[in-house]
């Protein structure tokens, strides 16, 4: 298959797969699962096969329809989009298998509706990560919020409705009121919103200008849940549990900062943001959003809400590490987009893993859960120390390109910033990790547990233990991903 | 025949010589305008023999369906080529009447000519129940006239005609919105007359005073003579009762207050056609008047026009959502939309650029296809449901699932999302304001914030469709073929596709917009 072949295919796989996974929703559940795993599968092999062109440096690129004069719905492949469709594609595999079990499990109603909009959510986050222009990076930004949106409403009671509500308003207005004037500024002044290397505004732009405009994207791309725009990021977690782990942790919220990270470099260009004032800001804006999230995040006796606030922070890890605009946080930024991933999405399979088996969501009801679902909580644990960044887990890596880039901008704040948010992370962690093993479950309040159970079902327990796997794994093995992020560095 | 353009390398599009391409085919091509027109309206009488159920049904959307053939025809005609021009009589043009179809009005015959046959294509079932049956062949035959009316305008080269056109439009409406069941139609017509004969009677005045003053009701011919008499009073005043004629059949903020009511108690389909195109039609007459006629009028004609309308567009866009987020009527929170619509469309006019006028009359065309969109489905709601009112389509997603996608696609459009005809507009409208200075940035933020009130209003409709009760869950999808309509619902998917069409390949109404804007600026290709 050729690259533009496969691009194409990548972006209607996911759509047309929805419509087959509908009709095979009348045939029967089993034959509606079976298609979502081939679909996810087919896709993951697709985008996967892309993989070696892009390594080898080529940039595959195909133009749909040009809708205005000037303005293209056009698709590139370069090294971030790469490696955030390959990150999107293996784990919509894994999650579709934590679903099966998940949802059966739960006895969840419109399992249809729910695996349909799940692919058409994939189908947008392969659109944003091959978008070869603004415009086109906005199409689908769009379609992901609302292909997400009934996911998030998908109980229809009261309380998701209003969650749901949350989710859409802030997501969609942030991206209408700043996101488009930023694009539409964008094309007036440079005359192109295409992603090039070495930005469009150089020479275009200058001045105050410049950290406006920043400003705009980066509140404008609400996905990326820079604190004051984050509320839509704990109001999601009303959803089913593999919508918080796949699109919450993964697909949606790195489609944003993937999105700011692309901004930075091929429309503004390092070289033309480093003498601005708007990255310094940025940097400030992140490291208030990592402590003022983490500090949150202590306070949540929810355990999916803790998780959201720690998703908040350690978005903007990738956010602040992009700011310093220095080639080793770049690096940090690339990889961190992935490490987390699969941190994060171990912890919400084991959230809800946990929910699951034991009909349980807040942490002090967790106590001496370790000993009844211990390949849940090994998992947990793993991921838990990723995303503190201990060793021999993913976390670590990136957080050490990011310390490195820090060193490299020379920025004090970013150094104090991740130091603080370590101790921060292990202090929100670390209690749960205590409680789930070594606590006993009758210390509480005297009475016996309301329900005996053991591990979830086995596609969930399988699916966690994989995702625990990857955030060992990328320890050692984050060879490839470095070689790709390490493309980027074309660019600073 | 193509119908598209294809995007040369100086990014601009070019159509093939429509004429070249069709004359060999079409002998009848230099009659096309007179045709647009002949065809309705002699259609109208005849319809009214057809006794029998359905068949003025049939006869009228075959009517219409050959006009909309007709705009098809004309509008390649005329894009990115010079316009047709009929002299009714071989009269030549100052005395005799002329008809004329540039790209403005060929862009307008489209929508008002697809709105009516799409609308009469779907609304067989929803019109049958509204009417009883022996008043059918009138109410159709009504219709027709209106669709008369309406083109009539857009091809009239002439104002007297115009205006003689637009009272044969006006009757037949105000029977298309009191024709129905609802009672309360009737006084909500009455108002819709008073106020359209107002209108109708400043414009004849208006009129009167530049016929007394250049001696010519032509057109172009008038916009040649003016400058003679530029800045006597006689004119200006002429200026005056023209624009706010005009405006009250345009519905422009504040002299909207007819059309709420108008449109929420005609019949569904009615309502649909209606406002997908009628206060477009006084729309395009005003910016003809304005721009072409009326510029040399006085010294400073486009500081005024500026200085009164754009005050009431933005008043205009930021009431009328403001209202549609409370109301709780389906038909009366569109409605509302409309009137923040049409001030989108005045906003970008009074900005008196060719950016603005190329996003408003782009605006003109894809918010008819949104707004049609949406009271189409509105109709096919209502053959289930007891009303409009939101509370009575509670849940109604679960018992029509592809209707309702199909007004969640319309809505998105009418908010703006990419990948929507209403994204393009939008994205003109900012565009064009971006460029007038610092009171564009304030005007970009009206544009924004009211694209937010968009979004409230049309996902108070979505909640309430999908997550509150009334249909219950006993209603399984099949269902949804017997409830709505079959030629209904393919109308809705007709425009909800259309919808998406014109927002990724809006190659031809783009066009049309462009050179519109260029032709009312004055420098035209």
């Amino acid at each position: 298959m050729s690259a533009e072949l496969a691009i194409l295919a990548s972006l209607a796989l996911p759509l047309a797969g929805a419509v087959l996974i509908a009709f095979a929703g009348r045939i029967g559940v089993n034959v509606r699962e079976a298609a979502t795993m081939l679909i996810a599968g087919a896709l993951a092999l697709i985008v996967w096969s892309l993989v070696p062109a892009v390594a080898a440096g080529e940039r595959p690129q195909v133009s749909v329809a040009e809708v205005l004069p000037g303005i293209e719905l056009a698709f590139a492949v370069e090294p971030l989009g790469m490696l955030f469709a390959a990150l999107a594609s293996m784990l919509w595999i894994v999650n579709s298998l934590y679903s099966i079990g998940y949802m059966r499990g739960n006895e969840e109603a419109n399992q249809t509706r729910f695996y349909a909009l799940f692919a058409v959510s994939l189908g947008a986050t392969v659109g944003v990560a091959f978008a070869a222009n603004l415009f086109t990076l906005f199409l689908f930004y769009e379609v992901l919020t609302l292909s997400t949106y009934p996911l998030v409403a998908h109980k229809g009671d009261r309380q998701s409705v209003a969650s749901a509500r949350v989710y859409l308003v802030v997501l969609l207005s942030t991206s209408i009121v700043l996101f488009l004037p930023a694009i539409i500024w964008t094309y007036l002044v440079a005359g192109s919103g295409d992603f090039t290397l070495g930005g469009v505004l150089a020479g275009k732009l200058e001045g105050a200008g410049v950290g406006v405009l920043l400003l705009l994207f980066v509140f404008g791309i609400g996905k990326a849940a820079v604190m004051p725009v984050h509320p839509w990021l704990p109001a999601a977690m009303v959803a089913p549990t593999p919508v918080s782990a796949l699109l919450h942790a993964v697909a949606v919220v790195k489609a944003g900062v993937f999105a700011i990270t692309k901004v930075i470099i091929y429309i503004f260009g390092v070289e033309h943001l480093a003498g601005a004032f708007g990255a310094d800001l940025l940097v400030f804006i992140a490291a208030f959003t990592i402590i003022a999230a983490s500090i949150v995040a202590l306070r949540q006796t929810n355990l999916k809400r803790l998780l959201a606030y720690s998703t908040v922070a350690q978005l903007s890890y990738v956010v602040m590490a992009i700011a310093l605009l220095t080639p080793l946080a770049g690096i940090g930024a690339a990889v961190h987009i992935v490490a987390h991933a699969f941190g994060k999405i171990t912890l919400f399979f084991a959230a809800g893993a946990i929910y699951t088996a034991a009909h349980k969501t807040e942490i002090t009801e967790l106590r001496g859960i370790g000993r009844r679902m211990p390949v849940t909580m090994m998992a947990f644990t793993i991921g838990a120390l990723s995303m503190i960044g201990v060793p021999p887990t993913g976390g670590f890596v990136s957080k050490w390109y990011i310390l490195a880039g820090a060193y490299q901008a020379d920025s004090m704040l970013a150094l104090v910033t991740i130091l603080a948010s370590t101790v921060l992370n292990a202090a929100y962690l670390l209690p749960i990790i205590y409680l789930a093993w070594f606590a006993r479950e009758d210390e509480g309040d005297g009475t016996p547990p309301a329900r005996v159970h053991g591990e979830a079902p086995w596609p969930a327990v399988l699916a966690l233990g994989l995702t625990a796997a990857l955030t060992v794994g990328f320890f050692v093995f984050h060879g490839a991903a470095l070689d790709i992020a390490r493309q980027l560095l074309a660019g600073f | 025949m193509r119908s598209k353009g294809r995007i040369s390398h100086d990014g601009k599009i070019r159509f093939a010589r429509g004429e070249a391409l069709l004359a060999p085919h079409l002998p009848h091509l230099p009659h096309l305008p007179m045709l647009q027109v002949l065809v309705p309206l002699l259609m109208a009488p005849f319809v009214l023999l057809l006794h029998p159920r359905g068949l003025a049904w049939a006869a009228a959307t075959a009517a219409s369906l050959m006009a909309f053939a007709i705009a098809v025809v004309l509008a390649l005609t005329v894009v990115g080529d010079a316009p047709l021009t009929y002299q009714v009589g071989r009269w030549p043009a100052p005395y005799g009447i002329e008809l004329r179809v540039d790209d403005f009005s060929a862009l307008l015959l489209l929508v008002i000519t697809g709105a009516s046959s799409v609308t009469l294509l779907g609304g067989w079932q929803s019109l049958a129940r509204a009417l009883p049956s022996a008043r059918q062949p009138y109410y159709f035959s009504a219709w027709l006239l209106a669709l008369t009316g309406f083109v009539g305008i857009a091809v009239s080269a002439d104002a007297f005609n115009i205006f003689v056109f637009m009272e044969v439009s006006s009757l037949a409406s105000y029977v298309l919105i009191a024709g129905g069941p609802d009672r309360r139609a009737l006084s909500a017509v009455f108002k819709y007359l008073i106020m359209g004969t107002v209108g109708a009677t400043f414009y004849l005045v208006g009129i009167g005073l530049v016929y007394m003053m250049t001696g010519t009701l032509n057109l172009a011919d008038m916009a040649v003579r003016i400058s003679d008499v530029a800045d006597t009073r006689p004119v200006l005043l002429a200026a005056g009762f023209i624009t706010v004629g005009l405006a009250l059949k345009a519905a422009i903020f504040p002299l909207h207050i007819w059309l709420p009511n108008a449109y929420a108690y005609a019949p569904h389909i009615a309502t649909a056609f209606l406002a997908a195109c009628a206060t477009k039609v006084a729309l395009y007459v005003l910016l003809r008047f304005d721009f072409v006629v009326l510029q040399h009028s006085a010294s400073e004609h486009a500081v005024q026009f500026a200085g009164y309308l754009m005050p009431l567009a933005v008043l205009g866009i930021l009431v009328g959502s403001g209202v549609a987020i409370f109301e709780r009527d389906l038909k009366r929170l569109l409605a509302f939309s409309s009137v923040a619509q049409i001030g989108y469309m005045l906003l970008g006019a009074s900005l008196v650029t060719i950016a603005g006028l190329n996003a408003a009359i782009l605006h003109m065309f894809n918010h008819a296809l949104a707004k049609g969109g949406l009271f189409l489905v509105v109709a096919a709601f209502c053959t289930v449901a007891a009303s409009s009112q939101l509370e009575q389509i509670g849940g109604i997603a679960r018992k029509m699932p592809w209707t309702f996608a199909a007004f969640v696609v319309c809505g998105l459009s009418l908010i703006g999302v990419p990948g929507t005809a209403g994204f393009l507009s939008k994205w003109y409208l900012v565009t064009a304001a971006l460029d007038y200075g610092a009171l564009g940035i304030a005007l970009v933020g009206v544009i924004l914030v009211s694209s937010l009130m968009a979004v409230v209003y049309i996902w108070r409709v979505v909640e309430s469709a999908c997550f509150a009760g009334e249909f219950g869950d006993d209603a399984d999808s099949d269902s949804e073929t017997a409830a709505v309509p079959p030629l209904l619902f393919i109308a809705v998917w007709i425009v909800a596709l259309a919808n998406l069409y014109f927002g990724l390949a809006s190659a031809l109404p783009i066009e049309l917009a462009a050179s519109a804007a260029n032709l009312l600026m004055g420098n035209a290709p």
